[in-house]
């Protein structure tokens, strides 16, 4: 654990050492602050052309905002990702550096663990920005924060999963455009699978969306804590991260 | 399946001094094979090396050298074999292995977004150091690898030598008994050269050092033996000098020789040469003027200088020069590697090995 530890500093160490971490973190920032303001924008434009009628429908923060934002996060992250996870071990594998790894008395699954926990710690930073504009939800109204843990538990479980996705295809290139692409093509997969069950009802069909990362991440937008969602990310996260290891330790069979 | 090295081991002269500090032998290969798909790297080498030497890894370029290096420090499974390091086996404790080992690949395996002081500490800290200890040990490395005033430095910008010395500071960091360093001089500029070479020797007391080269005059400067392989198959295995002299399984000297009256008929001379007892073979290297240089080989054990100066002044000749003709370590190379090896290299080395 010790040792998993040192390779997530290091980690850490490089994301913040090169431009990635801050273009990532401005980029998220800017994304999620429009989504806010306009989330935001419109919920207030509501409220007010609701008074004018006279009408008295109940407003919402949690359910007009929060939850259609935190949806909002999950399919952004899905084009974050791929850049997180990119250069875990693609550039170690380029640049020769693997070897060091390879050669420290260091279990190839602490290296993994090591690395992907760097990465869903880079993914929480992004999440802090989101947390910054939802504090001041708490500070002009009052939002239950139940449900929006609940959405933040989900968010970092999908995250997880589909960072142990990106970390196994870094395993397979020396070429990080190529990592991202591919990881980029399976997130984006993932996400659209869903959408056969909007048309089809087939035992396929179902198999299909049920493999969508997203659908998944529906009852945890909503505020609720579904086991059988956690589940899903968990063994995702748990695949992952096995075909990772089983990954570097083809490399040394083949390479 | 075990199959019996095709090839001649050359096991040296003081194979019996090898044999009783077996014991302490640090590294020991047995048949080490690696295959892949199409070809085979490693072919059945065995050799053993005792603890403090520096060893010298020869071959030319695709000879197997690092993919032998990648298996000892357990990057790469040997694929049939046996490797030990300290007397441990590196497929059954590769952690052990690891922890015994300081390697230094073909490039540096450096972050270059990283400082030389942090690259340091992480390294320390993989290798499992600690705490004041650890901070002991990367004020002795910088201080050893002369690299304490680059400490504040991006490694991306540090010039060649400079990084190739914090690879080597890498390696030594956790003080272990092994060290394996693949083509540790390669790409340095002359002077670093010779910096990185006396470095190395320095650090020949406390650590059994591997090294893998293709430039010979390295062996020759820096290590104590020499394990040459070609094709991924071991050639030969001995002391620098032994191979030196063994490499023709006799002395053999050069002889200048001048004639008086300003003439000189070499193959008169030769003929005289080769007359004296116990020469084997005589050679006329080149001839200028009245001067010829001579190369003469004796039959083994024979000492035939005194005979030879005798017999040319004898004939009333001027002896100009005469002295033992090493073998450069080049040509023994190019007679143990080459297409076309020398056959008496080859029938030396057959019955060495059989013996």
């Amino acid at each position: 654990m010790r040792n998993s530890w040192i390779i997530c500093r290091k980690e850490m160490g490089s994301y913040f050492a090169s431009p990635v971490a801050y273009l990532l973190l401005t980029m998220f920032a800017l994304i999620f602050g429009f989504f806010f303001w306009n989330a935001l924008g419109f919920f207030v434009f509501e409220g007010m052309e609701m008074q004018m009628r006279g009408q008295q429908f109940p407003m919402n923060l949690n359910e007009q905002i929060i939850r259609p934002l935190l949806s909002n996060v999950s399919v952004v992250g899905l084009f974050f990702i791929p850049m997180i996870t990119m250069r875990l071990f693609a550039e170690e594998k380029r640049t020769g550096t693997i070897e060091l790894l390879a050669t420290s008395p260091v279990r190839d699954l602490e290296i993994i663990l090591g690395k992907w926990l760097a990465a869903v710690g880079l993914y929480c930073c992004l999440l802090l920005f989101t947390a910054l504009n939802f504090a001041f939800l708490f500070r002009y109204g009052n939002p239950d924060w139940k449900p929006l843990a609940a959405g933040y538990l989900g968010l970092l479980l999908q995250a997880g999963a589909l960072l142990a996705i990106g970390t196994f295809i870094s395993t397979l290139t020396k070429n990080q455009i190529i990592a991202g692409a591919a990881t980029f093509g399976v997130c984006l997969l993932l996400w659209v699978l869903e959408w056969v069950s909007a048309y089809e009802t087939t035992t396929w069909s179902k198999v299909l969306s049920y493999m969508s990362i997203i659908t998944h991440f529906e009852s945890f937008a909503r505020g609720t804590f579904d086991t059988k969602d956690a589940v899903f990310y968990i063994t995702v996260i748990f695949l992952g991260l096995f075909f990772t290891a089983r990954s570097l330790e083809s490399l040394r069979w083949r390479s | 399946m075990f199959l019996p090295c095709p090839v001649p081991v050359w096991t040296g002269i003081d194979s019996r001094v090898v044999r009783c500090r077996e014991t302490t032998n640090m590294i020991q290969v047995k048949n080490l094979t690696k295959r892949y798909a199409r070809t085979t790297a490693v072919d059945h080498i065995s050799f053993e090396i005792a603890k403090g030497r520096i060893v010298g890894f020869l071959g030319p370029n695709g000879a197997g050298k690092t993919t032998t290096m990648r298996m000892l420090t357990c990057f790469l499974p040997p694929s049939e074999g046996t490797a030990t390091v300290a007397g441990l086996d590196v497929v059954e404790q590769p952690l052990e292995v690891k922890k015994r080992i300081g390697y230094l690949p073909e490039t540096p395996p450096i972050y270059p977004e990283m400082e030389t002081g942090e690259y340091l500490n992480f390294v320390g800290k993989l290798k499992g150091l600690a705490g004041a200890d650890l901070r002991r040990r990367i004020d002795y490395v910088c201080d050893r690898c002369a690299i304490g005033d680059v400490r504040n430095k991006l490694l991306g910008k540090l010039s060649k030598g400079y990084r190739q010395r914090v690879g080597l500071a890498q390696a030594i960091i956790h003080n272990p008994d092994v060290l394996i360093l693949d083509e540790p001089t390669a790409g340095l500029d002359p002077k670093q050269i010779n910096e990185t070479r006396d470095l190395i020797k320095g650090l020949a007391g406390d650590h059994t050092i591997v090294l893998s080269t293709h430039i010979l005059p390295e062996v020759e400067q820096t290590c104590e033996q020499v394990i040459i392989i070609n094709g991924g198959k071991l050639v030969a295995t001995d002391s620098v000098s032994n191979l030196r002299t063994r490499a023709r399984g006799a002395e053999s000297v050069l002889l200048e020789v001048a004639g008086r009256n300003g003439t000189l008929e070499a193959p008169i001379v030769q003929h005289k040469l080769e007359q004296v007892p116990g020469v084997s073979r005589v050679l006329c290297r080149e001839q200028v003027d009245s001067r010829a240089l001579f190369e003469v080989e004796s039959q083994k054990g024979r000492l035939v200088r005194g005979d030879l100066a005798r017999a040319v002044v004898e004939c009333g000749w001027d002896l100009n020069e005469l002295r033992p003709a090493a073998m450069s370590l080049e040509e023994i190379f190019l007679q143990l590697t080459g297409t076309e090896p020398s056959t008496e290299a080859e029938s030396v080395a057959a019955v060495e090995a059989h013996s």
